[in-house]
């Protein structure tokens, strides 16, 4: 937790908002993730579906995206896909739940930047997005 | 139903008692059918043979006899009829004809005499002092005068030696004379006692008062009566030769067969042992007998040993095919409850992130100023810290779950056994705690992985531990689980202190559906499927028990498994 504050201190103002594209069809997870993330110069636009993340992704530009693989509209592999084609430069983290690894294994091969473990540790994700908006730069 | 009848043997019993009567009356049938058919065919006509070889003997000797006898008589008739009463009265000339009949026919003749009509011998030639003896008393004499010609029976006479006389009778001068001859009773009798078939045949000739008229091979005592019958039936016999069998007084069965010769005077009569004659047909029918009895008992101790092997193996198949069910059975269960797991793993693991998120934001605004002075801000994050370290613990349960429903499928895979106990071990731990079990563990760190189902694995050492809680149930106790390695093989012992196997059910317990658990606890399955998951891997499992003192099972599961021959496995 400590490490967590210090880090979004010392970035603070100096550093560039960085510009979140986060699907996943679970509402509250989304709010809250939203909430914390804010505190941490991470400005999330939420997407509670495929559908809706792909719409996001036309209208906007986004620094990196994070995407639940399992949801009920669409198979999370299929909208990585097309956000691949889209833009193919957008760093993408997915999230998948446990068990289902290989699907995550597949979307790297897809061209995803990363995975975690859902329910995964809040500073573990806000640590890959820095990671994965580094290696864009 | 199905399982008690298979449990109980009265349906393989029946079964291999249906094979066994079928396939002996089948092939038992025909075979007394043929025999019997065969053997009374070859009864019938062997009996019709040797009758028939019999009759033909007895009429041929018939025949030789009554012309051995037509042409003694001839002979005396031609001397008779050739030289006058004067001639063959002078003693010399007497003895003359006698050397001639001698050289032509041997010493069949043993003596000539001519009789007068007062039975005084007039002239004699021959080797006894019978000159002017006197016949008129005897018997012959009697009848010769009677007849043209006449052939006595056999009679001692005045010689006191058996001997038959030939007769003939002529006039001279108005006074009646006989010539007369007498044949040499062994030349005749040897004509009869020539006829010998086997041990126990023979043949005789009796007179018309059943007096021996040759001497008979054997004792014939016994069969007088059988005799006086044919002589009895004189008229309907006639020139047939009969065969009867008879029992003689003695009781042994005799074959006899008679013809009268000597114009009805004499019966031959053939007469042998019946078992003698029949001894060829006897052997037949022994044999016969035997290769029944032999090929009957080859059937029956084939047809007991081959059915009963039969039966074995379907009893076998059906309950490898009973286990099988059972166990498609039990992997179907746990497949479904492990799906069912997965799904409420999946269903918590939302709500539990969310607000453990829920708590780190509150984390987040405590770090604000407004808060900074609160009075309970320390408790506030203490109690946040236990939302999340709460949170985290609900992960590892539904990860836990999740990898266990993930492992109900039979494929090969690399498997950690120290990793597969602990998950048990955790998946248990709950069942333990409410049972007052504590489970101890000892593991040898660093075990190489084995290639198994990780499922099946799971399922031995699942059932293992769950018997011994359900053994545990009512006073608690202690289960130790060891692991190491030894040899080329991991062993897993797995230990309790609870109230034991009686050694009567030690040797038993790995049977199909052998359970002391009450009806509806137990399928009697759990540790057969382990055995069999067991040596499928190519290792082994073991039981120690003591009565009160608790019961250990010993797992050795071999490096490199039975299947995989000699690759190497080590990661």
């Amino acid at each position: 937790m400590s490490a967590e504050k210090n880090a979004s201190q010392n970035h603070g103002e100096k550093e560039q908002r960085i510009k979140l594209l986060l699907v996943d069809d679970e509402e509250g997870y989304v709010n809250v993730l939203s909430n914390r993330m804010s505190k941490r110069n991470i400005d999330v636009t939420k997407a509670l579906s495929g559908t809706a993340g792909i719409q996001a992704l036309r209208k906007a530009d986004f620094d990196v995206a994070v995407l639940d693989l399992k949801m009920e509209d669409m198979d999370g592999i299929e909208v990585l896909k097309i956000f691949k084609k889209m833009v193919p430069h957008m760093p993408v983290i997915m999230l998948t739940g446990h068990g289902s690894e290989e699907a995550a294994r597949d979307g790297i091969e897809y061209g995803a930047h990363d995975y975690l473990i859902k329910p995964c540790d809040f500073g573990e994700l806000v640590e890959k997005i820095r990671g994965a908006i580094k290696t864009r730069r | 139903m199905k399982k008690d009848q298979y449990r109980d043997g009265r349906y393989y019993r029946s079964l291999t008692r249906n094979i066994v009567l079928i396939v002996i009356v089948v092939s038992l049938t025909p075979m007394i059918l043929v025999s019997g058919i065969g053997l009374y065919q070859f009864q019938t006509s062997y009996r019709e043979k040797i009758y028939a070889h019999l009759e033909e003997l007895v009429e041929k000797h018939r025949q030789n006899i009554d012309s051995f006898l037509s042409e003694k008589q001839s002979d005396i008739r031609y001397l008779a009829a050739t030289f006058s009463y004067e001639e063959l009265s002078d003693e010399s000339f007497l003895q003359d004809r006698l050397v001639t009949l001698q050289q032509e026919y041997g010493p069949v003749f043993v003596d000539l005499g001519v009789v007068n009509e007062r039975g005084i011998q007039i002239a004699y030639s021959g080797p006894f002092k019978l000159g002017r003896a006197l016949y008129s008393e005897a018997e012959w004499f009697k009848k010769a005068i009677q007849k043209d010609y006449f052939i006595s029976d056999v009679f001692l006479g005045l010689r006191g030696l058996p001997h038959f006389i030939v007769a003939v009778r002529d006039n001279y001068k108005g006074q009646t004379w006989l010539l007369r001859a007498t044949i040499d009773f062994v030349a005749f009798n040897d004509l009869v006692e020539n006829i010998r078939i086997g041990e126990t045949g023979f043949a005789f000739i009796v007179n018309k008062k059943g007096e021996y008229q040759t001497k008979p091979f054997l004792d014939i005592a016994g069969s007088r009566k059988v005799i006086a019958e044919f002589l009895a039936h004189e008229k309907r016999l006639g020139e047939d030769v009969q065969i009867v069998e008879k029992a003689d007084s003695t009781g042994k069965k005799n074959l006899y067969v008679a013809a009268f010769l000597k114009d009805g005077d004499w019966l031959l009569v053939y007469q042998q042992d019946a078992a003698d004659a029949f001894s060829d047909l006897k052997r037949a029918f022994k044999l016969t007998v035997i290769i029944i009895l032999v090929g009957g008992l080859c059937i029956v101790t084939i047809t007991f040993v081959l059915s009963r092997g039969v039966v074995k193996r379907i009893a076998k198949a059906d309950q490898e095919k009973q286990l099988m069910d059972e166990q498609i059975i039990e992997t179907g269960k746990l497949a479904s409850l492990g799906e069912m797991a997965a799904g409420i793993a999946h269903e918590i693991n939302n709500p539990v992130a969310i607000m453990v998120e829920e708590a780190g934001w509150i984390g987040d605004l405590l770090e604000e100023e407004e808060f900074k002075n609160g009075k309970n801000l320390d408790e506030f994050r203490r109690a946040l810290g236990q939302i999340n370290t709460q949170g985290k613990r609900c992960k590892e349960i539904t990860y836990k779950l999740l990898s266990f429903a993930r492992k109900t499928d039979s494929r090969i895979q690399e498997v950690q056994v120290n990793k597969l106990l602990e998950e048990i071990i955790t998946l248990l731990a709950q069942r333990a705690k409410y049972t007052n079990v504590v489970v101890n563990t000892e593991f040898q760190w660093g075990l190489p992985p084995i290639r198994v189902s990780q499922s099946e694995l799971q399922q031995v050492f699942l059932n293992l531990i769950n018997n011994s809680l359900d053994a545990m149930e009512k006073q608690g106790g202690v289960i130790n689980i060891v692991s190491r390695l030894q040899g080329d093989a991991i062993v897993v012992e797995v230990t309790d202190n609870g109230p034991g196997i009686p050694s009567a059910n030690l040797g038993r317990i790995f049977d199909p559906f052998f359970t002391t658990k009450p009806v509806g606890r137990g399928t009697g399955l759990g540790l057969s499927i382990c055995y069999g998951i067991i040596k499928k891997l190519g290792g082994d499992i073991e039981v120690e028990s003591q009565v009160g003192e608790g019961t250990s099972f010993r797992v050795r599961i071999p490096l490199v498994p039975k299947e995989e021959g000699k690759i190497e496995t080590k990661a």
